[in-house]
């Protein structure tokens, strides 16, 4: 045990921290892109606030085609994009646009779903009241998804961790990097294990720490 | 004063056409507290739902303090609706948000300053007697008092009307009779007309000095409360008083 921390710890540490910042870096510009597409797609819908099918068939359209590649495809194909942006194909700052792409139509879909449990009583009442759709926006369905939308944020950072793996074959670095060649080329069995287990670790901890923060935010809880 | 002129609203459903409102003409004045009784299906909510503009009419009128607000671009009816409060059935408050914020929307939306809002909520939220509550959530409080922080917001920017959509159908009956005392109050002392639309006969016994009893999108009969109830002319009035037969 000694003898493979001092050799593999501070690989693994490393790889670790690359994981977590992948996943930080992508979760946060995939919601920045992906929370105003997905208030978009949800109220240009038929009988929405500001109801313009065109725009939500043409906007779903484009979300869906996005979300079908697979994304092992979708980072490959777009190389030559990520290298106009990032100046390099691999290291963790390439691989956050493959990322950022990939997760911001999967962002923008569960987003989409927390706008639409707000109760529509509560925006017909802000109408009464003579808000703008910005104001509704901003004060009613944001506000009122809001403990929705940290349950959302668990399950696409969780999906963006698993992706950064993906962004191991084409060497952008993090855990899965290491598990492809350490645990698979060199088959060096502890190493498929720890990259694993630290996985694990990171996925039980985003969820427990989006179910507290989901748990306070919610005042419907008598608390 | 709120005058109703000739709406009309139909609705093109799979089975055709049908009427929910037929030519409905009233005028309410200030101070007054107007009753709409009828059953289900009625009409009653297409005719809030007019009033408000979350339904628009297909013809008709209804001018408040003489204004056609069906001739109003967007921006001029926002501004009219904070002449026109509503208070729901269910409430409508934001759970995610204390009931002092729930108070505070309708005067943030209009852009009015902090201080001169704090000061506005800590007085309407006296006037509703639950002054002791402001820092409480929606969903840590009882029904009645949910439908005092309704009342309180809907009052905040000082609206000619209160319309009242079922205030206290999903209250009990001492509840009912406290949020009812309330109404009446602030019909008293802020001269507020208060429309309350509603199915419930004894709400409307209680404080309502006019009524209207619409059926089939139409109103059938209407008039003074006291005279509307010991003449009842019409079917349904009499079904609603208890007197008739089905």
């Amino acid at each position: 045990m000694e003898a493979f921390i001092n050799q593999y710890g501070a690989l693994l540490l490393n790889a670790t921290w690359e994981t977590i910042y992948m996943t930080v870096v992508s979760t946060l510009f995939s919601y920045i892109l992906g929370v105003p597409l997905g208030v978009a797609l949800s109220i240009t819908k038929k009988g929405g606030i500001a109801s313009s099918p065109t725009f939500n068939y043409v906007t779903g359209w484009i979300v869906n085609i996005l979300r079908s590649v697979p994304f092992v495809i979708l980072m490959v194909f777009i190389v030559p994009f990520t290298r106009l942006i990032a100046g390099t194909s691999i290291g963790p700052n390439a691989a956050n646009i493959p990322l950022i792409i990939a997760a911001t139509p999967f962002v923008a879909r569960i987003v989409e779903q927390s706008i639409e449990e707000v109760d529509y009583g509560l925006i017909e009442a802000a109408k009464c009241m003579g808000a703008s759709n910005f104001q509704i926006i901003t004060k009613v369905m944001l506000v009122e998804s809001k403990p929705s939308l940290i349950r959302g944020l668990s399950i696409s950072s969780i999906t963006i961790l698993s992706y950064t793996a993906i962004t191991g074959i084409i060497g952008a670095g993090g855990l899965g990097n290491i598990a492809i060649t350490y645990g698979y080329q060199r088959y060096i069995e502890s190493m498929r294990y720890s990259t694993v287990i630290l996985l694990i670790i990171l996925v039980v901890l985003i969820q427990w720490l989006c179910n507290i923060w989901a748990f306070k935010a919610d005042k419907r809880n008598r608390n | 004063m709120i005058k109703i002129e000739n709406l009309s609203k139909q609705f093109n459903g799979k089975n055709g056409t049908v009427t929910a409102l037929d030519n409905i003409n009233v005028e309410m004045h200030d101070g007054d507290i107007f009753g709409i009784i009828g059953m289900s299906g009625a009409g009653k909510s297409t005719l809030l739902r007019c009033i408000t503009l979350l339904e628009r009419p297909d013809s008709g009128s209804i001018y408040i303090d003489g204004n056609d607000i069906l001739k109003l671009n967007k921006q001029e009816l926002r501004k009219a609706r904070r002449k026109m409060g509503v208070v729901f059935q269910h409430y409508n408050l934001l759970m995610q948000e204390t009931v002092a914020k729930n108070v505070a929307f309708p005067m943030e939306i209009a852009g009015m300053e902090k201080n001169q809002i704090k000061e506005r909520v800590n007085e309407l939220l006296t006037l509703v007697k639950i002054g002791d509550k402001a820092d409480f959530y929606p969903a840590q409080l009882s029904g009645g008092q949910r439908q005092r922080v309704a009342i309180a917001r809907a009052l905040a920017t000082n609206p000619e009307a209160l319309l009242c959509d079922e205030p206290t159908s999903a209250l009990d009956v001492l509840t009912t009779k406290q949020v009812l005392n309330l109404l009446k109050e602030i019909n008293k002392s802020l001269n507020t007309t208060i429309i309350i639309i509603t199915h419930e006969m004894s709400a409307v016994k209680a404080v309502c000095n006019k009524v209207a009893v619409i059926n089939d999108g139409r109103f059938v009969e209407m008039g003074l409360t006291k005279d509307v109830f010991a003449n009842p002319s019409h079917d349904v009035t009499k079904m609603l008083l208890g007197i008739g037969e089905m």
